[in-house]
């Protein structure tokens, strides 16, 4: 699963183009969110998830919970990249009977683990995922990527004070930090202080990286895979920019759960260098 | 003499009882000894998972490891399930995930903790969810067997137990309980008496007294609410003309909700529902508290004579 820098900034790159496009074509979605987090998704998939496409269901996989499950489109752009699912699926988003429902759905995409959309429910599930793995005496891991805003959800906190009390160093989450929520930015919506405080205190591996830079995001892939503390369960804090990759999209709060319009898709498949100015 | 027992031991009792199956985990939010997963914990300690006082992060939990291919029981106060209804909601039942919740003390009949501990929404909140199977069983040997069946059902379910004892009904009839089927316990031709949890007992004692009134009534423990027994009920409607559900729960969304359900399409008869009045509890003694609610056993026969009346 070795892939060079360069090769996995072309996966994020054409990720990003069927993520505009999919928000495009249904006028519907959350492209901030998933243009934020696909650099790392698209390093996570490529390098490290052990996980079979054409066997989606195989018991020993890595799991991974898209715990921001509405940042669909960017999951569904990398499932679609390793061959989970069909580039012509991805035309399913949000259309009826379409594998790609508006959130992730385990019970109609093949490839997700957890029917999510509802914040702060993820990292439970993967506390449980790793728990489950524990038992089988399995090295599978299980994956949790979160949001910031979620991070408002108590449950979340419920489950990151359970999964360090049990010593999941199978669990591995992935913070995108992209300051950015539904009604505006977290620090106006609620002041979450010192994030990496936080998890450190709740007896977590931490580190900190640049969440569009390749080189970093690999190190930080790195990091969780092999955490100082390999009994405690680990969390990789990636600074993300809302909407990164698309200009107009950037720290702009509009853009988190609103579709391009014909001139502004035009421009973003510009920007992304799929067609010339 | 009836032997007197509670609900919940019956439910500690089958996880021990499953506890032979290596798939069987059990999880729990700090009241392993009081919903009885505590014996499970002490012989299976590796498969029992403490979430704490964490009712949300233990539904879910549950999920992860039922999506994994483990059989989870999560168990914990009726009340407190209702604080992980979301997470049943969106992370058990939409993804129709095998996670088998338990909630304890439940009912008014709790007793002297008063209004807080008292869940009396439980039944109707879980109804609601596509996939969940609900159960209330009124004795230690049906809840139990009930228990016991639940690996084999392969989606999720909501079981309430109680706190307090109540008389055991099914010694040696535990071939007779079968989840989704509700049990005949008397039968009379004038009125069909439909109880569950608690309000079983109370609603034989209610059928004794109208027998010595000359009022012949049927009595059903209609343990599983969710799929409701429509065939049964369809039968006893036709067979007495008039019917009354019994249930230590709010009359709105219960049993007796379940039931008007069901005839409102099929076999219509005059329906009576018992039930705490849309109203929160108090502190109290079991039995105080079922004559305070308005569920004893006294007004389940009223409510009989008044269904006859309605023929």
């Amino acid at each position: 699963m070795s892939k060079s820098i360069s090769e996995l900034e072309e996966i994020a790159r054409k990720c990003r183009v069927e993520i505009v496009k999919m928000v495009y074509r249904s006028q519907a979605g959350h492209p901030g969110g998933s243009l934020s987090e696909i650099d790392l998704l698209a390093a996570l998939y490529a390098t490290r998830l052990r996980v079979r496409p054409d066997e989606p269901k195989w018991g020993d996989r890595d799991r991974f919970i898209l715990s921001k499950g509405h940042a669909s489109p960017g999951m569904y752009s990398i499932l679609a990249e390793m061959g989970f699912i069909s580039h012509e699926d991805l035309k399913s988003y949000r259309v009826l009977g379409g594998v790609c429902q508006g959130h992730v759905d385990m019970k109609w995409c093949p490839g997700v683990d957890f029917s999510a959309g509802s914040l702060g429910m993820g990292l439970s599930f993967g506390m449980g995922c790793a728990t489950a793995a524990r038992l089988d005496k399995s090295d599978r891991r299980a994956f949790v990527m979160i949001g910031d805003g979620e991070m408002q959800e108590g449950s979340v906190w419920e489950a990151a004070m359970a999964a360090a009390h049990h010593e999941l160093g199978n669990l591995k989450v992935i913070l995108d930090r992209n300051r950015i929520q539904n009604d505006d930015f977290c620090e106006v919506q609620m002041r979450m202080f010192d994030i990496p405080a936080k998890w450190k205190a709740f007896g977590w591996n931490v580190k900190e990286i640049d969440g569009h830079n390749m080189t970093e995001i690999m190190e930080g892939l790195d990091f969780l895979e092999a955490p100082e503390n390999s009994n405690g369960p680990s969390i990789l804090i990636a600074h993300t920019i809302k909407g990164a990759g698309i200009s107009y999209m950037e720290n702009n709060p509009s853009f988190h759960g609103a579709a391009p319009n014909d001139e502004q898709f035009h421009q973003a498949m510009i920007e992304l260098g799929e067609v010339e100015a | 003499m009836t032997r007197m027992a509670a609900t919940r031991d019956g439910y500690g009792q089958a996880l021990l009882d499953l506890g032979s199956n290596e798939k069987v985990v059990v999880l729990e939010a700090d009241l392993g000894k009081s919903t009885k997963s505590l014996h499970f914990r002490k012989a299976y300690p590796d498969r029992t998972i403490s979430c704490g006082i964490g009712e949300q992060n233990m539904l879910l939990v549950a999920a992860g490891m039922a999506a994994s291919g483990y059989i989870p029981f999560a168990s914990t106060f009726a009340i407190f399930t209702e604080r992980a209804f979301e997470q049943m909601r969106n992370g058990v039942a939409r993804p129709n995930l095998a996670v088998h919740l338990c909630g304890s003390h439940g009912g008014t009949h709790t007793g002297t903790d008063g209004s807080s501990a008292q869940s009396i929404e439980d039944l109707a909140i879980f109804r609601t969810l596509p996939n969940v199977v609900v159960m209330h069983p009124c004795d230690d040997v049906s809840t139990r067997i009930l228990t016991i069946q639940l690996p084999e059902l392969g989606k999720p379910s909501y079981m309430r137990t109680a706190r307090n004892k109540t008389p055991v009904l099914y010694d040696g009839r535990e071939d007779e309980i079968k989840i989704g089927k509700g049990i005949i316990l008397k039968e009379g031709n004038d009125v069909a008496i439909i109880a569950c949890g608690v309000l079983v007992s109370e609603s034989l004692k209610a059928a004794e007294a109208l027998e010595a009134e000359g009022i012949h009534a049927t009595v059903v423990d209609m343990h599983t609410l969710k799929p409701i027994d429509g065939e049964l009920i369809d039968k006893i409607s036709a067979q007495c003309g008039a019917l009354v559900t019994a249930e230590d729960h709010n009359v709105i969304g219960g049993l007796g909700s379940a039931v008007a359900e069901h005839i409102v399409g099929n076999t219509f008869a005059p329906l009576e529902i018992v039930g705490v009045p849309d109203r929160f509890g108090e502190s109290g003694q079991a039995d105080e508290m079922l004559e305070v609610m308005q569920i004893s056993a006294h007004y389940i026969a009223l409510a009989a004579k008044k269904a006859i009346s309605r023929k």
